[in-house]
């Protein structure tokens, strides 16, 4: 395959006008199945006083209600969707919020769609038959890792599903041992494994590893570049998110003009995210989706938080795919750590099940060498004890990682402050210091 | 080739079609499944110029078909085979086939290349050439059937709609006439496929429409729709892979 090979050319590169039309007739039989099998639609749209024989054209989609991450959490499990149960072949979940995970699932037809549309990703990221795919992502309900290796497997590249919990040196001795072409993971963890190198003495060059494909977190430029130097490789960008499908809703290809997304599946719109008015090509807002062939859990006008631009201009690569810039900042204080999302909120919960420590806390991300590292300091109630009752203060603290660990899943370092130390001048605490650079 | 978009259609008070979209690319056979009074038949009637579209687009190679008499979307390139075959019954079979050119006449249509085209068809179907002097009415139902396609095909359409092929015949029939569809389309002609037998239709459809109440509710290739559990509940049959044996 040359370099700037399409895996399904005839959608990738459909004509403008042809993408349309099949856009809106997609639209409209989502819409008409929505409103006949998902109470939640029925009512929003009614609600809305939305007549679906009105919705003529991708410009009337302003006219239909947004879908929250809020409305997903108050459907857990399977409010939302579409389908009967018994024609659900997989259901994956999404990292936790406030207790409550999204949970996803999907057909037969969704299955195969999805593993196409990451196909379709992993291909114009420049992935081939040829290469040996190591994916170090997490394995467990999140559908990112599967997504992937569905997507590898379709092309026919030999996949290794590593994940993300094997120790470093064991990562590292697969790479090397394996002759691993591409890696697929987050940019954090590519940062752990540049490290692993580095302490195991393994240069980059002796590895086979050419290609790294990322997703799951948010990254700049500036990380792109360091990784690229780190590894010696190409980093290239994808999108995706458990609520829309996972990995494989848009991805760079190797011009790295921006990522494509996959809109016969999906119809994008930008929004500003205060008015909620519709913004126009290359401005840049809410990144709002909709599904249009899914059957098992579709969602019309997904309210995603992240911020971005979208542009329809052709593209050198010869996709006719709109583009849609890095996303690199959301509309809510969603943080990324090691590839898990979490809100401060959620911290908050935890520490104030604790006896002993006081609402008033900080969330601290920096980087030590290339390994992303979270801090979070609380003010404990009363001043610190003193040196003989350390090691009680030792229990608190330990309580408090394990308890972070179980329910967010997050490896946090856990330090405890003077009452009244953590504010500023102005009497505020900065809730979340961001320190990792670019 | 063929594009609609939010077609609504109906008669006098009744509403059926609540603004269907839907597109046919050159080469394709498109099936149209739904069950009966869904809005199939319109459907056809709309695109054919029968009945008068309330509101909407219809394009065929990027000419509004709206407004335009029949006839004219026949030479256009538009024929079809109406639901229950309508063969002129005290016609032979020749004289059934002529009719079918009648509105190429005039086109640079001699009577040379009419002749042609029915040698065409006839090698298509060879019962017909056998029967060429027999009354049409005469004919068994599957022949009758086969007629009226060789009726539609006189007028050299390159986009061929067909309202329910398979009512009324003999299951073996239906065979001959698929095999018939799957011939056609690989000689380069457009079909959009019209049927109740959804087993039938989406084994040789490369893509589908699933039509209910007037609205499209599901749309894909044939294998996602013969993979959807709804339509195989509500159009397949739970058994229906026992039937195929």
């Amino acid at each position: 395959m040359s370099r700037n090979a399409l895996y399904n050319p005839a959608c990738e590169a459909l004509p403008r006008d042809e993408l349309e039309q099949l856009q809106i007739e997609r639209l409209q039989s989502t819409l008409n199945r929505v409103y006949r099998s998902v109470a939640f639609y029925r009512t929003a749209f009614d609600a809305n006083c939305v007549n679906l024989e009105k919705i003529r054209d991708l410009r009337a989609m302003r006219d239909l209600p947004f879908t929250t991450r809020d409305d997903l959490l108050r459907s857990y499990p399977y409010d939302m969707f579409a389908v009967p149960l018994r024609d659900i072949v997989r259901i994956h979940q999404g990292f936790a919020i406030a207790g409550t995970p999204v949970v996803v699932g999907y057909t037969r037809n969704d299955l195969r769609n999805w593993t196409e549309c990451a196909a379709r990703v992993l291909t114009a990221g420049g992935i081939t038959e040829h290469d040996v795919v190591q994916i170090a992502l997490d394995y467990g309900l999140l559908p990112g890792a599967p997504g992937f290796q569905q997507g590898a497997e379709l092309i026919g590249a030999s996949v290794i599903p590593a994940s993300m919990t094997a120790s470093m040196s064991r990562q590292i001795a697969i790479m090397k041992d394996f002759k691993t072409t591409a890696l697929i993971t987050t940019p954090s963890h590519a940062l752990n494994i540049a490290a692993g190198l580095e302490e195991m003495g393994v240069h980059p060059e002796r590895l086979q590893l050419r290609l790294a494909l990322f997703g799951g977190e948010r990254w700049s430029d500036e990380l792109q570049k360091r990784i690229e130097e780190k590894l010696h490789v190409i980093a290239i960008d994808t999108y995706g998110l458990t609520a829309i499908m996972g990995p494989g809703v848009a991805g760079e290809c190797r011009q790295r003009c921006g990522l494509h997304i996959n809109e016969d599946h999906f119809i994008v719109e930008v929004i500003d995210p205060t008015s909620l008015e519709p913004l126009g090509p290359g401005c840049e807002g809410e990144l709002v989706l909709t599904t249009i062939t899914k059957e098992g859990f579709p969602l019309i006008r997904y309210r995603t938080g992240d911020i971005t631009s979208v542009n329809s201009e052709p593209c050198a690569c010869g996709r006719t795919l709109a583009r849609m810039t890095r996303v690199s900042r959301r509309t809510d204080d969603l943080i990324f750590f090691h590839g898990v999302g979490f809100f401060p909120v959620q911290i908050e919960k935890i520490l104030y099940e604790v006896e002993g420590l006081s609402p008033h806390y900080q969330i601290i991300l920096d980087r030590q060498g290339d390994v992303d590292t979270l801090e979070i300091k609380v003010e404990v109630l009363e001043d610190i004890p003193s040196l003989d009752e350390i090691k009680t203060l030792e229990i608190l603290r330990n309580q408090v990682a394990r308890r972070i660990k179980t329910v967010l899943n997050l490896d946090a370092k856990v330090t405890f402050a003077e009452p009244k130390s953590l504010r500023s001048d102005s009497g505020a605490i900065p809730r979340v210091l961001d320190r990792r650079p670019g | 080739m063929l594009r609609l978009t939010n077609v609504e259609a109906g008669y006098g008070a009744l509403r059926v079609l609540k603004g269907i979209s839907l597109h046919v690319s050159q080469g394709e056979i498109v099936a149209i499944i739904g069950a009966n009074g869904a809005g199939k038949t319109t459907l056809l009637k709309s695109i054919a110029g029968i009945l008068q579209p309330r509101s909407g687009t219809i394009l065929f190679d990027k000419q509004d078909l709206r407004g335009l008499p029949p006839d004219r979307i026949v030479q256009l390139g538009c024929s079809m085979v109406p639901e229950g075959r309508h063969v002129f019954p005290t016609m032979t079979v020749k004289e059934n086939l002529i009719l079918g050119a009648y509105s190429c006449r005039g086109k640079g249509q001699t009577r040379e290349a009419v002749k042609a085209s029915m040698d065409e068809v006839c090698r298509l179907f060879d019962i017909l050439k056998e029967r060429e002097h027999q009354l049409a009415g005469t004919l068994s139902g599957g022949q009758q059937q086969m007629l009226a396609i060789a009726r539609a095909l006189m007028s050299k359409p390159r986009l061929l709609m067909m309202d329910e092929p398979s009512l009324g015949v003999a299951p073996l029939v239906v065979r001959d006439i698929y095999r018939t569809i799957t011939t056609l389309k690989r000689d380069g002609l457009t079909i959009l496929l019209v049927e109740q037998n959804a087993r039938a239709a989406l084994a040789v459809a490369d893509r589908g429409y699933v039509i209910e109440t007037g609205q499209i509710v599901l749309e894909g290739t044939s294998r996602e729709l013969s993979d959807n559990r709804e339509v195989q509940r509500a159009y397949l049959g739970k058994e229906y892979e026992r039937i195929d044996e």
